[in-house]
């Protein structure tokens, strides 16, 4: 992007945001009980979009003067900018199925959200509800499906450093194993989290392990950093060794280093599982922690998308209803055996006893989907996740700082975030 | 003679202005009311909403540009993009211009490698940067060569080797365009000027330091300003091949930090504070280099 351009996207933005339409109190009470047709966008990758089409196709069929219009989301550098530009322009559908919890306190600010049923949210989601709550008490988005993060390890690879049955319990045998992988040379890395600077990250390499070693805190809670406690600092110690022994690298990596065979683990969600299918012998166990917890106490990140309604939206009656109808236990089954994403609901593992039974590599998943941690629903919340992000870049991939050092000057610098409004 | 009233606005040359207007327009929609936006939201708590969305945005006078000074990422981004130009526009000049000069020999292949100097130009970004990866990365090729006699942390994760590695890439990356420039530059010098040159007993090196050099000197001047302001906006290169500006943000260019703060944490205030300290920087190093690049155009 070059300069031109940047300003450019910057003051369009803002000058549509100057020129928009009309709005006020007025029309939202009239636009929440407004029916008529809605437009929706859900995710572009192809098991999102098979469901969002049954979906759309069953509301239609029952309610031909409040038809649906769906569309994937629109490409652009990642879905938070679309979403962004689209409030600004005042041209957001009525609901988006793939809105990212990291966003929705400045969606929230820029006037862009409509605040959601509290009793209907937390019916279905039960205790995990009280994460995605915004500070002003209320719902602006709806919990809707999560992909709890493990630990996957490539079976033949570890074969071939003649580990049969792996130990990655607690953060030594972890590392003994890694150390055996690479040493065997039975693959270059143990591990290959991304080591890039995208404030996003940090959620697939610190904060499952965070979530584990904590029992479940999140980055920020009541209005301070916990990252920089000795929870944070023991997960931070254990990837710098990671990487100061090269059993992960600080290299970016094009492709996906896991099913390519460069990693022999990787830490991803149940998505993963219809990729890795024919190309990876796998296995799963819970993230790891230093004293090795048992796995129905391990907490890991969400990895949540979840639904909002935008107040660009006029038939906002309509959208209520149809964002009940898309996560009614009926349709979360159909997105359940559809994605192998778990839905966010109540205990996922009882309600779709049957589709687990038949699909034993998703159980694991449903188990850990109850004490998954969320991203912390707070303002500045990207801008607390890039500085985050710096300080473990620096510390930890490439080691030019005290671990400890790095993460208390993040967490000053994230107290004051915090403060601000 | 008295000028009617549409001469009076249209000028003593009507057809021209005609043909001006839409280009007026055109910068003037596109480009001056976007900066003077941008200088606007710099001095305002300013921020995207929704239409309809009632938000304050108050005047903070120099807040944001206090907030941008005194930010370490920002002032290191500012210092990485003056090391990348300080490689980038010499060797930019060099490389094309003694490049253009032997493309305009009577060579073999000449057509060839002048397409072949121009691909990496018209190619996309994303997959130019496979290749430079392919061959920087620690494994890569370039690593293999160079055996144990290469860097370790290796060259784009390397603190001091970062910047230099992604200034080399956008040089080889731009260089076809730059050669192209020369390459018409080179067909206003005079035969004549080389045929005394020879008369008097000048070598090719000789002729090329007095004839050549001298002669592309307006296509320099233009080069080195070209190169300095598309260095300037470097963004798509370190985003792509440091993963965001790393290591420890040593690749990481004022743009890239732009984009972070103005459009990925949503404060376009800072952003566009970072951008009109951008503008101003490179409009001080164009008349620098104008000063002394293109002493004998003025």
């Amino acid at each position: 992007m070059k300069l031109q351009a940047g300003l450019l996207a910057v003051v369009l933005a803002g000058s549509l945001a100057a020129c928009g339409g009309s709005g006020g109190a007025g029309d939202a009470d009239a636009a929440a009980k407004a029916r008529g047709p809605i437009t929706i966008w859900y995710s572009n990758n192809a098991e999102e979009v098979a469901w969002g089409k049954q979906m759309v196709a069953a509301w239609n069929a029952e309610h031909a003067d409040q038809k649906i219009t769906a569309q994937e989301i629109p490409t652009g550098k990642s879905s938070e900018e679309v979403i962004g530009a689209a409030i600004t322009a005042g041209n957001a559908p009525c609901l988006i199925f793939n809105t990212s919890p990291a966003s929705v306190s400045q969606f929230q600010k820029q006037g862009g959200l409509v605040p959601l049923d509290a009793s209907y949210i937390e019916e279905r989601s039960g205790e995990v509800a009280r994460q995605y709550k915004s500070p002003d008490g209320k719902y602006y988005q709806l919990p809707w499906k999560s992909n709890p993060v493990m630990i996957f390890y490539n079976k033949k690879i570890f074969a071939k450093a003649g580990i049969t049955n792996p130990s990655l319990k607690t953060y030594d045998e972890f590392l003994a194993t890694s150390r055996k992988i690479v040493a065997s040379k039975a693959a270059k890395f143990a591990i290959y989290p991304a080591p890039s600077n995208e404030f996003f990250q940090s959620w697939f390499d610190f904060y499952p392990l965070f979530a584990a070693e904590s029992g479940g805190k999140q980055l920020v809670a009541d209005g301070k950093a916990q990252f920089a406690g000795d929870e944070g600092k023991k997960v931070a110690d254990f990837w710098r060794t990671m990487y100061q022994d090269k059993l992960a690298s600080p290299e970016k990596y094009t492709g996906d280093a896991f099913v390519d065979g460069t990693a022999a683990m990787a830490v991803v969600g149940p998505w993963a599982i219809a990729t890795y299918q024919g190309k990876v012998d796998w296995g799963v166990v819970p993230v790891p922690t230093s004293a090795g917890k048992a796995p129905d106490e391990i907490h890991t990140f969400s990895d949540a998308k979840n639904v909002a309604m935008y107040s660009a939206c006029k038939n906002r009656g309509t959208a209520a209803d149809v964002l009940k109808f898309a996560t009614s236990k009926e349709q979360d089954g159909k997105f359940l055996a559809a994605t192998g994403q778990m839905p966010l609901r109540k205990d996922v593992a009882t309600t779709y006893a049957d589709y687990f039974a038949k699909n034993p590599d998703y159980q694991g998943f449903a188990n850990q989907a109850s004490r998954t941690v969320e991203v912390p629903n707070v303002p500045n919340s990207i801008t607390i996740w890039q500085t985050f992000r710096d300080a473990y870049s620096k510390s930890v991939i490439f080691g030019q700082q005290d671990t400890g050092a790095a993460l208390d000057g993040a967490a000053q610098k994230v107290d004051e975030l915090v403060k601000q409004s | 003679m008295r000028r009617g009233p549409l001469a009076r606005v249209l000028g003593a040359h009507p057809i021209g202005t005609a043909f001006v207007t839409p280009y007026v327009v055109f910068l003037a929609a596109v480009f001056a009311y976007p900066l003077g936006f941008a200088v606007y939201m710099s001095f305002h708590d300013y921020f995207f909403a929704a239409p309809g969305a009632v938000v304050d945005r108050p005047f903070v006078g120099f807040a944001n540009y206090v907030t941008v000074l005194s930010d370490p990422a920002v002032r290191r981004a500012f210092g990485n993009v003056l090391v990348f130009l300080v490689i980038n526009v010499p060797l930019t000049v060099v490389l094309s211009l003694g490049l253009a000069n032997a493309l305009n020999a009577a060579i073999r292949w000449r057509t060839f490698f002048r397409v072949s100097y121009y691909v990496p130009y018209v190619t996309a970004a994303v997959a130019v940067v496979g290749v430079w990866l392919f061959l920087f990365n620690s494994n890569g090729l370039v690593n293999s060569v160079l055996g144990p006699l290469a860097p370790d942390p290796s060259w784009l994760v390397n603190s001091g080797l970062a910047m230099p590695t992604v200034a080399i890439y956008v040089t080889w990356k731009q260089l076809g365009f730059f050669i192209l420039l020369y390459l018409a530059a080179l067909q206003n010098v005079s035969k004549d000027l080389y045929e005394a040159a020879s008369m008097d007993g000048a070598g090719r090196w000789k002729s090329f330091l007095n004839v050549t050099v001298p002669g592309v000197r307006p296509a320099t001047t233009l080069v080195v300003l070209l190169a300095t302001v598309t260095g300037a906006n470097l963004f798509t290169e370190p985003y792509l091949l440091t993963g965001g500006g790393g290591p420890d943000g040593a690749s990481a260019s004022p743009v890239l930090i732009m984009y972070q703060r103005g459009i990925e944490q949503g404060n376009p205030d800072v952003g566009a504070a970072i951008g009109v300290l951008l503008v101003i920087g490179v409009l001080l190093l164009a008349l620098i280099e104008r000063k002394f690049v293109g002493k004998e155009d003025s």
